[in-house]
Parts: structure tokens; sequence; C-alpha cells
């Protein structure tokens, strides 16, 4: 459903990423791992076109991103993102931060999209807060109502950018729940994180990035027990042991 | 010193007709210059934030030169040149025809200074709050004009309204310079009252006071809206 073929993208006289490729199909979670600055999030965001690249192709469903001819708002209606820092519209409540997209984009009534998003945010266990600003709202919160967003425009797939990154650690469950539900449900899904317990319970495959490069693309279980590569054993010892 | 205090100037006819159509004068010309400014802020801070680099630079322009030259000197540039330099008819409508013509100048010299600096005001705002939020809007599939007319302009300008207090006083402040042009406002008036009964320390203890109760209206009026609006809590996510 997703395809990358050998993207580079430079900042600069500074590349970030070197020829990545990878394929990712309906219904597969993607767990994209990596020391920090290795290109994971730019990868990421390549994806739905946020970050232009220089070279290469991306497709989603064979829609090239990078094409002049692609309408790009509506590709990326079609994906979901969930960002690290949650992203809210602060001057909205979490019904409008829901029901904004829905309304502008998908065109649908005010009253369609309220009511839709108070079925999402009651999903995400934020019946309860409909009215409040991101401001009156704990991180997690916060992060699920940005999931809720995502969620609200029928996406085909999500990518995730270190979602529990910014989260104190006792909020990390709550969103993780959220997220392993919808995989569990079948949604596609790129996530970038450092959670490797997340990894291990709901990813089909692991992506291992290092120094812009997509070092390894095997299946979960042979990642954690057997990774092939010298700078995944090395990286898997850093975030397991500590 | 020998002075003889009078205190009933500020009662007495025709003085005190003088000094309180001084004050509204001075309201008047403040808030519509400040009406102009506004107006002008927001168009030319928005176009300083668009993709467009000719948009950009015209902005950039307009707001070098107006911020850069004294607001006497414009006023005077518009009021003493401006009818030189354009075709003769129009110069003589505005020396002639144009309806309180020193009024309607005063106006709209404070309000393009003013202007620029508000501009700069919408621009930081647009950039420091709205901007950055630009991204998630865009990932949700807003076009790029949706995302910057439902998000980062709201969100810039909401941002921007304590800092505002600041060029609103300015903005009443400078309705004073408009005495130089002719304008009876509450400055030109005091002098008025001091020059016909020589009680000046009387008549200017009034502007004085007149324009602290100006200025600590319009900064309790920002700081009812910035509270509605939640602009503090903005400026602090970002900081």
């Amino acid at each position: 459903m997703i395809v990358l073929d050998d993207v580079h993208k430079f900042y600069g006289s500074q590349q970030i990423l070197r020829g990545c490729s990878a394929t990712i199909s309906l219904g597969e979670v993607v767990v994209v791992c990596g020391p920090s600055g290795s290109g994971k999030s730019t990868l990421i965001k390549c994806i739905n076109g946020l970050v232009p690249f220089e070279r290469g192709s991306i497709t989603v469903d064979g829609v090239s991103v990078s094409s002049p001819e692609t309408d790009l708002p509506a590709l990326r209606a079609r994906i979901g993102m969930v960002f690290q820092s949650f992203e809210l519209y602060p001057h909205m409540t979490a019904l409008q931060n829901v029901s904004l997209a829905q309304v502008h984009v998908l065109k649908r009534s005010q009253k369609e999209a309220d009511e839709r998003s108070v079925k999402i945010l009651t999903r995400v266990g934020l019946g309860g807060k409909l009215g409040n600003r991101p401001a009156e709202l704990s991180g997690g919160q916060q992060q699920r109502v940005s999931i809720a967003r995502a969620l609200a425009m029928n996406p085909q797939a999500m990518l995730f950018d270190e979602p529990t990154s910014a989260l104190d650690p006792e909020m990390i469950n709550e969103v993780l729940e959220v997220m392993q539900e919808l995989a569990v449900e079948g949604m596609t899904m790129i996530v970038v994180t450092h959670e490797m317990g997340f990894a291990q319970r709901v990813a089909n495959r692991v992506l291992f990035m290092d120094r812009g490069e997509i070092v390894e693309d095997t299946p979960k279980d042979q990642f954690f027990t057997a990774p092939s590569s010298e700078r995944a054993k090395q990286f898997l010892n850093q975030v397991l042991t500590h | 010193m020998n002075y003889r205090w009078d205190w009933s100037v500020l009662i007495r006819e025709p003085f005190a007709d003088w000094l309180w159509s001084g004050v509204l004068l001075t309201l008047a010309i403040s808030l519509l210059s400040w009406a102009v400014a506004l107006t002008i802020g927001i168009v030319v801070g928005i176009a300083r934030s668009a993709p467009s680099r000719t948009a950009r630079l015209v902005a950039g322009i307009y707001i070098d030169v107006f911020r850069s030259v004294p607001p006497l000197v414009q006023l005077f540039l518009w009021y003493f040149v401006f009818p030189e330099m354009v075709p003769d008819s129009v110069g003589l409508w505005l020396k002639r025809d144009l309806p309180y013509p020193e009024i309607v100048t005063a106006v709209l010299a404070i309000g393009l200074f003013a202007g620029a600096r508000v501009a700069e005001q919408v621009r930081a705002g647009i950039e420091a709050v709205g901007a950055p939020l630009l991204p998630a809007a865009l990932a949700t599939g807003l076009r790029p004009l949706q995302a910057f007319r439902l998000i980062a302009l709201p969100l810039g300008l909401r941002a921007i309204v304590g800092p505002l207090t600041s060029e609103f006083l300015i903005t009443i402040k400078l309705s004073s310079l408009s005495l130089t042009i002719g304008v009876l406002e509450l400055t030109a008036q005091s002098r008025h009252v001091e020059n016909y009964t020589f009680q000046g320390f009387e008549a200017f203890t009034f502007a004085t006071i007149g324009y602290l109760v100006i200025g600590l209206c319009a900064t309790g009026l920002m700081r009812l809206i910035d509270n509605r609006l939640g602009g503090a809590a903005l400026r602090k996510a970002t900081a």
C-alpha cells in the first residue's frame, strides 16, 4: 500500500536519508526505530509530503507523493498523522479539534462531524472531555485527542511520529493501549518509537534505521532475537538493558 | 514660586467646553487611527507572512519606511507636501473640498505609522504561535490557505492582543501630534486655555489626567480581550 523506493533527502549539504526503500502492505504494523538523528522522523514525514525529498519515490495506493500533479491535501486526508508534541489547536476544544478537518476537508456538516467526533473521542476514553481545551488536558489525554483527530478522517493508514516521547511515564500506556487497539482492528500503521515493548507486542515488522539508512527490515521476532546487523545489536543492547 | 492657583478655569465657560471638546477629539482621533492601524497591520502582517516573495517584499518595504521615519515628519509630509505632489486636481480637492482635512490627515498619518508597527506584531504572532501548527493542520488534509485561515492566522492574532496594548497606547499619545497641523485636540486645547488664562498648570494637569484615564481604559480593555482569548496561555505555550 505504501511503497518507498530509494528515497534521498538533503538539508543543504547534509544528507538525512540515503536511499531508503520499503514496502508496507495493507493492515501491517511497522515499527521504525533507531538512534536519534537516524532520519526516522524525516522518513515518516516524507510519506505524507510534509517533508519534500530530492530523489527516489514514495507512492501511497499507487499515487506518487512527490509528483506535482498529485493532489497532496487529498492524499494527506487519507493518511492520519500523530506528532510527538500532540500539535493540537490550543484555541479550540477537544471536540472542535477533532471536527475541524471533517468539516473543511471532508465537507461533512458540522452536526455530522461533531457526532462522529463524540463517538471517536468516547472510544479513546475522552467522552467526558469534549469541551476541554488542550491546556486543560494531561499529555496523555492530549495525545489521545490527537489520535482521535486523525481517526475522524477515516484514514487508510496512520503515521505515528514518536507518539509517547513527550509523555510522562505514567501516561505512556494509555496512549499505547489506544494504538494497540487500532492495530488489532487491522489499521495499517507506521510507528516511529523507542517503546520496544510496544514493538514486541504489536509490530509485524521492524525497520531499524541508522545514519539515514534502513539497516534492517525484518519480521519482529527475528529483529529481537537475531538481528543481523552489528548496529542493530548495539542499539538493542542499549535500549533493552536500561 | 509666585503662582496663583485657580482650578475654577476647569469648570468655567468657555474653558471647560474647550477642554472637553479636546478630550472628545483626542478620543476620536485615537480610535479612528487605531482602526486604520489594525486594518493595515493585519493586511500587511499577513502579506509579510505570505509565501509570495513579492508580497513579502512590498510589505517589508512598507514596514521599514513607515516605522523608520518620525511620525511628526510623516504628518507634515502628508499635510503639507503630499497635496503638492499629486496632480493639481487631486491636490486642490485635498486642500479645498476634503471635509475636516486636518483631522482626516492626522488619522491617516498616525494610522499608517502605527499600522507598520502592528504589522510587525502580526507577523511575529503568526510566525511564533500560528505557523508551528501548520504541519499538523496540513497533515489532516487542509489546503495551505485553509490551514492558514483556520489555524495560523487566528492563533497568531490571539497571541498578540497583549503585546498590542503598547501599540494602542502609542497611537493614543501620537494623537497629540495633530496639534501641529491645527487639530484642537486635548493638548492643543490645554495650551489654548493657558494662553487665555495663564493657568497652565491647571490646564495641563487636566490634560495629564485625561491621557492617563484614556490610557488606563485602553489597557484594561486590551487585558479584558486578551483574557477572553486566552492570549497569555498561547504565548507561554510557545515560549
